[in-house]
């Protein structure tokens, strides 16, 4: 299917940057009319992805770039949020619920539940010190995309 | 987009209003504010109440989680009402729904603590 529309950012692993995120990503989806609850799964999604990167793969160290890109070929959202951070060593047990690699910082372990739940489609590549990458795909049944 | 925290304490209960968005980047204040507040003593238990709670992610659920095995730890017990649905379903997908209470309002929160305080 041809791709309809695009976007790229690029910011520092800054954790101000996660509100930028998904306040971004819900702007530019917004042209679909989606509902409400489509729109906060979203936003949800993108912040658990861009915390991933930030805390888990740069150790908050503003250096660090987080790379987000944004499709939308008909009704559907491709979402690819990556890093060039630490990389995940065991993805399988990464993405088991209430599994988190920093108890000490209180994470709650369910991104990755949260994301697989949130999305249609969710798939997650990770090598050790080259970083991760997500993708993840949602269709946005709105009365714009019914009716085009 | 920022939180604000706001403290009312009622008799031995610390009622705790999060106005805006609860994230990875806000999840501190609310967990220092919170936390002082519960150790500075005079509080048995907590209401978090989320009528202003725009958005909330899992890193909002772990400092939930936190302060409530902190209050459970002195003997106390946290209650949430009048969260959003969309905060609401995060608790239930992470199992913390049937930890924690939920009221409808502040009112029914505080009423329902009466009961076993």
């Amino acid at each position: 299917m041809s791709i309809d529309n695009c976007m790229k950012l690029s910011f520092a692993a800054r954790s101000e940057n996660e509100a930028f995120a998904r306040v971004a990503v819900a702007a530019f989806v917004s042209q679909l009319d989606p509902t409400l609850d489509q729109i906060n799964d979203i936003k949800t999604v993108v912040s658990e992805a861009v915390t991933n990167s930030i805390i888990h793969g740069y150790d908050n160290d503003p250096e660090g770039l987080v790379h987000l890109e944004v499709e939308i070929a008909g009704d559907m959202v491709s979402i690819v949020i990556r890093d060039e951070g630490r990389g995940i060593e065991d993805l399988e047990i990464a993405r088991q619920p209430l599994f988190t690699s920093r108890p000490e910082l209180e994470r709650s372990g369910m991104g990755f539940t949260i994301m697989e739940n949130f999305m249609d489609e969710f798939e997650a590549t990770s090598a050790p010190h080259k970083g991760t990458s997500l993708r993840m795909k949602k269709r946005i049944e709105s009365k714009k995309a019914l009716f085009n | 987009m920022s939180l604000q925290v706001e403290l009312e304490q009622q008799r031995n209960v610390l009622i705790v209003r999060l106005r805006g968005e609860l994230d990875h980047h806000t999840a501190d204040i609310v967990r220092f504010k919170m936390e002082d507040a519960i150790l500075r003593g005079r509080c048995d238990h907590v209401v978090l109440s989320l009528r202003d709670l725009q958005f909330m992610d899992s890193s909002g659920l772990g400092v939930v989680l936190g302060r409530y095995k902190l209050v459970k730890g002195r003997g106390g017990r946290m209650v949430v009402c009048d969260a959003h649905d969309n905060v609401k379903r995060l608790f239930e997908l992470s199992g913390l729904f049937k930890i924690l209470s939920f009221y409808d309002n502040e009112r029914s929160a505080l009423a329902g603590l009466e009961v076993v305080s």
